[in-house]
């Protein structure tokens, strides 16, 4: 579904991916994991096309997003995503009612009426329903996220991205996320995509996970898989342990 | 090795600079591309027009005021010395209507929401806002960018005749009330020395600095960097970057155009 080539990316003299290469199957969930700053947010705006890699190409449902010359072409391939920020990202001069039809009135160009019903399905399928007329910052980081999926998810994309599911949230809202994606994934089928650095957690939402280490991918597989991996740069993530291969700064 | 590394550094500080230049007007060019394309989204527009313009209008109504006032008092002050402080009304008007009008209304739009405008997309970008934007295939210099810079070319000379109408009223009632001038004197003067041409460049100017103001705000705005230190700087360099290019495109401008209305 999403196919990733052979991705070099660097900003001045910093190299930060150099040749990852990663395939997303079709109805799976995927989690990249890795250290913070090793280039797994730049991974995702490289796919999303936001960001443009010096070298390899990004393939999403069989288009290729590197080689879409205009920001109309990439458009055509971005219907396919639904991606939920890190903080949410919602637009905080929008209602939360507002921000979940966004995409609906921008972008699809639905009537008031049928966006309207659409709307409204969207919030109490994911318990929003008393929180339209508010504004994000009148709501908690837990709602926030909610609405970022409500509103990720209201144009049914064929995949959904993730950036730290729950980085900035206490335990229990991230663990809300978590089973958020769950409840979503089987209620709308999408191809997963998450980015964390949050390891075992990460583990209940995917199906493969892939661990990136300065700018490749390391080891990939299932989770168990992972577990058991004898690679010591996996071992020392997987366990928190300062000593090791990845040198902290 | 110390000359080579001087050398290597205002090579690499033209190269960023020309850059830079490159970049923002293609900013601006796809700005007004965006302008003329569908589809258009008129509520942005008019939201802007009002946050830009309608709310700034009581504050330039203020300034105006009081710079037509001391226009008074410095006009007359001069004047007097020639024996000529009947011509105090033109020389507050044609001040206002060439020069200060346009000029401070800019500075002050800059000042009140060009700061507000480039803080605004500041925190969107580094709150991924604008991320989101393109993520959902909407074209953030369509939605953002073309309705400031359009509200600026659209409000900025609307403000600046507000500014120059207000001010000449503040002139007169100095001038008039407080220093005894005629009043019949004041405005028949006024109607003889101003002509059309002076109110054109007045206009054209406040045109061209609403465009300025735009530009440098979404641009700022638009290419913040990182954390709220990112938001602190660009706003900044947006006002301080706005308010001397306004002052040198004036003194360009007021030359070229002298010059074409003279002949
Ligand atoms: N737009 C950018 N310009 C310059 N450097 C960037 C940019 N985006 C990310 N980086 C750098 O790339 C590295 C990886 O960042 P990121 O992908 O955000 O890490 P993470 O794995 O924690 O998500 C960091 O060192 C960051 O400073
Ligand atoms: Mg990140």
């Amino acid at each position: 579904m999403i196919s990733v080539r052979n991705i070099y990316k660097r900003f001045g003299s910093q190299v930060v991916l150099e040749g990852v290469t990663l395939d997303i199957e079709p109805g799976k969930t995927t989690a990249v994991v890795g250290p913070s700053g090793v280039g797994k947010s730049v991974l995702l705006k490289l796919i999303m096309g936001i960001m443009t890699p010096d070298r390899g190409e990004v393939y999403i449902g069989g288009e290729n997003m590197t080689a879409a010359r205009t920001e109309r072409a990439r458009n055509d391939i971005r219907r396919s995503l639904g991606v939920l920020f890190q903080s949410a990202a919602l637009f905080d001069s929008l209602t939360i009612y507002d921000n979940i039809a966004f995409s609906l009135r921008e972008r699809v160009g639905l009537s008031a009426t049928k966006a309207h019903s659409k709307v409204l399905d969207m919030a109490a399928s994911l318990s929003l329903t008393p929180y339209l007329q508010n504004f994000p910052e009148q709501v908690s980081i837990g709602i926030r996220k909610r609405v970022g999926m409500a509103r990720a998810l209201i144009t049914e994309p064929k995949v959904l991205l993730v950036d730290e599911p729950n980085t900035g949230l206490d335990p229990l809202d991230g663990q809300e996320v978590y089973d958020l994606i769950n409840a979503c994934k089987n209620q709308w089928g999408f191809t997963g995509l998450v980015i964390s650095h949050e390891l075992p957690e990460v583990f209940q939402v995917s199906d493969r996970v892939a661990m990136i280490l300065k700018g490749a991918i390391i080891a990939e597989g299932t989770p168990a898989e992972l577990t058991a991996s004898q690679d010591p740069a996996v071992q020392q993530f997987l366990n928190g342990r300062t000593d090791g291969p990845i040198k902290i700064q | 090795m110390g000359v080579l590394t001087t050398i290597e550094h205002f090579g690499a500080f033209i190269i960023e600079t020309t850059e830079r230049w490159g970049r923002s007007w293609i900013f601006l060019f796809r700005s007004m591309v965006a302008l003329i394309r569908p589809p258009y989204r008129p509520y942005l527009y008019f939201s802007q027009i009002l946050q830009i313009g309608v709310n700034s209008t009581l504050v330039i109504a203020l300034i105006g005021l009081f710079t037509g006032a001391v226009l008074a008092v410095q006009g007359e002050y001069t004047l007097s010395k020639f024996g000529a402080n009947a011509y105090t009304g033109p020389a507050v008007a044609l001040s206002l209507i060439r020069e200060l009008g346009p000029v401070l209304t800019a500075l002050m739009v800059i000042g009140r929401a060009g700061s507000a405008v480039t803080a605004e997309l500041g925190i969107m970008r580094i709150t991924e806002q604008i991320d989101a934007l393109r993520s959902m295939a909407v074209d953030p210099i369509k939605y953002l960018m073309a309705p400031r810079l359009f509200a600026g070319v659209i409000a900025m000379p609307l403000l600046c005749g507000i500014f120059n109408v207000v001010g000449i009223f503040g002139g007169y009632v100095v001038a008039v009330g407080l220093l005894g001038l005629s009043a019949g004197t004041f405005m028949s003067q006024i109607e003889s020395a101003v002509a059309l041409v002076d109110i054109y460049s007045g206009f054209i100017k406040a045109t061209v600095f609403g465009l300025i103001f735009g530009w440098v705000s979404c641009y700022k705005g638009y290419t913040c960097g990182f954390g709220a230190q990112g938001v602190n700087k660009a706003t900044t360099q947006s006002v301080v970057t706005a308010s001397v290019a306004v002052l040198i495109v004036d003194y360009f401008l007021t030359s070229v155009l002298t010059r074409v209305f003279m002949k």
